[in-house]
């Protein structure tokens, strides 16, 4: 950083007789501009104290066993979290094991292997998709995908992995499966774009003296540049888990909710965006309406913890590429 | 920097001159607009009546169909002029909150199925088996309990997928209470409510999401308003009454249950039609009530309301037969208007004359 | 490493390369599937009508979303107006200003979490804030929902846009004489017109498709609005709630909306690349 942004209001000492005294529009602007910036922690502040202030009512009478339980009784006012967690991480859980190899796969086809044209038709085709808005993935996936996997797909698995409790039941299309496959393909322009940006980065002598020892494309890949870039990987990783933990549309028009854990795939479920989405404006009495934010609580500090560790490991990225 | 600001200043003066020319067009459209909230068990009767009313008075009435139990919310909150709910608050309820409810209209709640080659009509359920269908005891369609009650129609050995409510329902209220009524362990295990803990089954969003699901999902079962069933082609089953006999859902059925009804002794109208004797009775039929509060901060927006509730009254009955309501009997709709009278006040001054 | 002959390793890359290939097949069906079924379905419903009247009752045919078209707009450009200008102000003092201190520092942080904060939790927020207090769903606690989640996301481009503007000219600015808001303004602004105007784009591109925090704000409407201060209709509410619903229909006009708002998302996103070339390749 040159010497003349060290400070706002004095020319760089090297030139004693070019002083800029303060203008008074310097320091309007300044006050102007950090009053907008302070908005940000500001709002921040907000939104968790109002958070809190809605929920007091479940905490106080739940406690921490809000988390571990799996009654979702508005009768009884019962109220337990167990089932939309399950549910959110479940998804988020089939999201990731699908779109990380998948993501890596595609970033890898395009960056190493794919010549430019081809690069840049499907680099575009895939980036298209982080740009269609979620609705239209619900949409999509419960007209179109979900009677795909009902009629296609679903008994094929329960023919053959029927055995497993995973595949167990009616293939009835919307359920645990198909919403994780469609977050998938929701999540996975985050990570080939992250990854395609982060490949680009190794250097091209590391790939070209393995290759010059004789190794074939796979296993530059897996031994240059899968480590080189191990950590920009991860924090692709990152990306697309915030984003799959927060989805809500997609989600609710195919997870079909109901408040249960089940070990089969095929089973419906919640996430606890899509019980925000389906109860929030129906919650009659004050303690559903506050247990229903105290679950949109417990999501908020599952994203904002995913996105801390996030933050954390980028700065360590960047400090060990410093270092480097 | 001109270029800059300019652009910035352009850019905010669109906004600006789009912002008026909203409000003005927003202005030239405007009359009187009431909003409710509610059950989505009236909503095909009540969007209708709306839309006929507005053509003829040009009032508006903003209807969203989002669930007995966001009704009542809504209204409690008073983030709408009046909430709907089939499922009747109880007289202590009204009275705590300064509320008046009223039944507006009478329907059935109907089990609909989806199973290949049944037709509507051509299933016959007693309460056992629905009861049983829905504990998730009998789990396929060829299950013997319900093959005993259908010889001659061929039923397939696919599973049985439940779909009910997942928000807070009044429809779902009238189907377990009679659900409750009819079986002691759906009494004891899971009880009567707007949103129960469901043993099994899919949830969808309202009426229109059950009748969703039922469409797509092959070998389900859900519970809708019968308009829902008649306006989506869904496959209603025969029901098997109080005195035995199965009876299929319609304008006469419902009627028919809704004969015995004592409304004049019932406080706040709270009256249910479960599981009613007469030979020619539906066992699910119900009325939806609206709910306002007694106390109304503007008398002219309160009278124009009334004046809708008034019409629906007196001129809805073809438009709600069309979609197999029953129409409130006008013996019925004197009471409720002298309720309006006695209770219906703005300032101490009574609004409906 | 391994004792694998010539052949295995030889096989190895072959399989890896097929699967890698496969998967952005994959990636490229998914998304023509998606469009080609949009498109699809939704062309049938936007005629005349669509565009220019408000809906009708299910069970009576014809009528169009020409009120849910307006909301959405509306709400879109006053989230904008909002949003925009606290947004390029605070992303001028994390580059310009502040640059360095441990205050920028806070706010980057806070800036980064705030963009992953899903959508539904600002929806509930607004609801608390707003909906509440102000006794009833409007299309202002829908246009604030969606200048909370545009926020963060123009700050953050906005920093990154001008960090990106090469100090000489700043410097040569200052060395003629300018002030520093008029060489933040005038110059540094300038030169960083384009990245600043995609920020704007995307960020526009992905509040309109933006459903959940509207839901507990805006509500929805069947008529044309009188005030802002009424639940006011938009596309994407009415999207969720006519596909939900058993009407032909219905479900067919929420494949007409679908349809706009992906060709509106799609076409902000794709100006706003464009931009970005010409912008590299004028640089």
């Amino acid at each position: 950083m040159p010497a003349v942004w060290a400070v706002w209001d004095v020319w760089d000492e090297n030139s004693p007789d070019r002083i800029i005294k303060p203008v008074a529009g310097d320091r309007v602007f300044r006050w102007i501009t950090a009053v907008c910036a302070a908005a940000i922690p500001v709002l921040m502040a907000g939104l968790v104290c109002v958070m809190v202030f809605n929920s007091h009512l479940a905490l106080k009478k739940f406690g921490l066993g809000f988390l571990t339980s799996t009654a979702w009784n508005p009768i009884a006012q019962e109220y337990g979290a167990l089932s939309s967690i399950f549910g959110t991480g479940v998804s988020t859980l089939i999201a990731m094991l699908i779109a990380m190899p998948m993501g890596l796969a595609v970033a890898l086809f395009l960056v190493e292997w794919a010549p430019p044209k081809v690069e840049a038709f499907f680099g575009t085709a895939i980036e298209l998709l982080a740009a269609v808005p979620s609705i239209i993935y619900g949409m999509w996936g419960l007209f179109v995908f979900a009677p795909f996997m009902a009629d296609h797909v679903q008994p094929l698995l329960g023919r053959y992995l029927g055995f497993l409790p995973l595949f167990k039941g009616p293939p009835m299309g919307i359920g645990m499966l198909t919403t994780g496959i469609i977050l998938a393909l929701m999540i996975l322009p985050f990570i080939s774009s992250v990854s395609r940006d982060v490949f680009k980065m190794v250097p091209s002598v590391l790939k070209e003296s393995a290759y010059g020892l004789g190794a074939t494309n796979w296993e530059v890949t897996k031994g240059v540049i899968l480590p080189y870039a191990l950590h920009g990987i991860i924090g692709a990783g990152f990306l697309g888990l915030g984003r799959a933990l927060g989805e809500t549309m997609a989600v609710t028009f195919v997870i079909g909710n109901s408040h249960r854990l089940s070990a089969s795939l095929f089973e419906t479920g919640n996430s606890i965006a899509s019980t925000l989405a389906n109860e929030f404006t129906e919650a009659s009495e004050p303690l559903y309406l506050h247990a229903l934010v105290a679950l949109g609580l417990v999501l908020f500090l599952i994203t904002v913890t995913s996105q801390i560790a996030a933050q954390l490991w980028l700065r360590h990225i960047i400090k060990k590429a410093g270092g480097k | 920097m001109m270029e800059e600001t300019m652009s910035k200043t352009n850019k905010s003066l669109l906004a600006v001159i789009l912002f008026i020319a909203a409000n003005i067009a927003g202005a030239l459209h405007a009359g009187p607009i009431i909003h409710g909230a509610g059950a989505s068990f009236p909503y095909p009767v009540y969007s209708q009546w709306a839309h006929k009313y507005n053509q003829i008075t040009g009032v508006k009435i903003n209807y969203q169909s989002v669930g007995s139990g966001a009704g009542i919310r809504q209204i409690k909150a008073k983030t709408v002029d009046f909430g709907a709910s089939d499922a009747p608050m109880k007289a202590e309820e009204l009275d705590e909150s300064g509320l008046i409810q009223f039944p507006m209209v009478i329907g059935g709640v109907v089990p609909v199925v989806n199973i290949k080659g049944i037709n509507p009509g051509d299933l016959h359920l007693d309460s056992k088996t629905l009861t049983e269908i829905f504990l998730g005891k009998i789990k396929t369609w060829d299950d013997p309990a319900i093959i005993a009650l259908n010889p001659g129609i061929k039923l397939p050995s696919k599973a049985i997928t439940v779909v009910h409510r997942a928000d807070g329902s009044g429809t779902t209220w009238i189907f377990t209470h009679y659900l409750s009524a009819v079986s002691s362990e759906w009494k004891e295990r899971i009880g009567t409510g707007k949103a129960v803990s469901w043993p099994v089954g899919v949830g969808g969003k309202g009426n229109e999401g059950v009748a969703s699901y039922v469409q797509r999902i092959k070998g389900s079962i859900g519970y809708v308003e019968y308009a829902y069933a008649l306006q989506n082609k869904l496959s209603h089953i025969l029901l098997q009454n109080r005195a035995g006999e199965y009876v299929p859902p319609s304008t006469e059925t419902f009627m028919a249950a809704a004969e015995g009804a004592d409304w004049e002794h019932s406080a706040g109208f709270y009256v249910v039609l479960v599981d009613q004797p007469g030979k020619k009775s539906w066992p699910i039929t119900g009325a939806s009530f609206i709910i306002l509060y007694k106390e109304q901060d503007d008398a002219v927006h309160a009278e124009t309301l009334l004046n809708f509730f008034d019409w629906c009254y007196k001129h809805g009955d073809e438009i709600a037969i069309g979609l197999d309501y029953v129409p409130i009997p006008d013996s019925v709709v004197e009471i409720i208007k002298s309720a309006w009278i006695k209770e219906i006040k703005s300032n101490g001054k009574q609004v409906w004359h | 490493m391994q004792s694998c002959s010539l052949k295995t390793r030889k096989a190895i890359d072959q399989s890896v390369k097929v699967i890698a290939s496969l998967s952005a097949v994959i990636g490229l069906i998914t998304i023509v599937w998606i469009l080609l079924t949009v498109t699809g379905r939704g062309i049938g419903a936007l005629n005349l009508k669509f565009f220019t009247e408000v809906p009708t009752p299910p069970g009576i045919p014809g009528g169009g979303l020409v009120n849910a078209i307006v909301g959405t707009v509306i709400m879109t450009i006053i989230a904008a107006v909002i949003s925009l200008p606290i947004g390029l102000l605070a992303g001028t003092y994390l580059a310009e200003i502040g640059k360095g201190t441990r205050f920028a520092e806070v706010v980057r942080f806070v800036t980064n979490i705030l963009i992953g904060v899903p959508s539904i939790i600002v929806g509930i927020f607004i609801y608390a804030l707003l909906v509440v207090p102000m006794r009833g769903f409007s299309g202002y606690a829908g246009a604030v929902a969606l200048a909370v989640i545009m926020l963060p996301i123009v700050v953050r481009t906005t920093e990154d846009m001008l960090n990106l503007v090469p100090d000489s000219l700043r410097e040569s600015a200052l060395a003629l004489g300018a002030s520093r808001w008029q060489v933040t303004l005038n110059v540094v602004f300038r030169s960083a017109k384009r990245g600043l105007l995609t920020g704007v784009l995307l960020a526009v591109a992905r509040v309109s498709g933006e459903t959940a925090p509207l839901l507990f704000t805006a509500l929805n409407s069947a008529y044309w609005f009188s005030s802002l201060k009424e639940p006011l209709a938009n596309l994407t509410v009415t999207i969720f709630n006519y596909a939900m619903s058993p009407y032909q229909d219905w479900q067919q006009k929420a494949w007409g909306a679908s349809l706009l708002i992906t060709v509106g998302v799609l076409f902000l996103t794709i100006t706003a690349r464009l931009i970005m070339k010409r912008q590299g390749k004028q640089l």
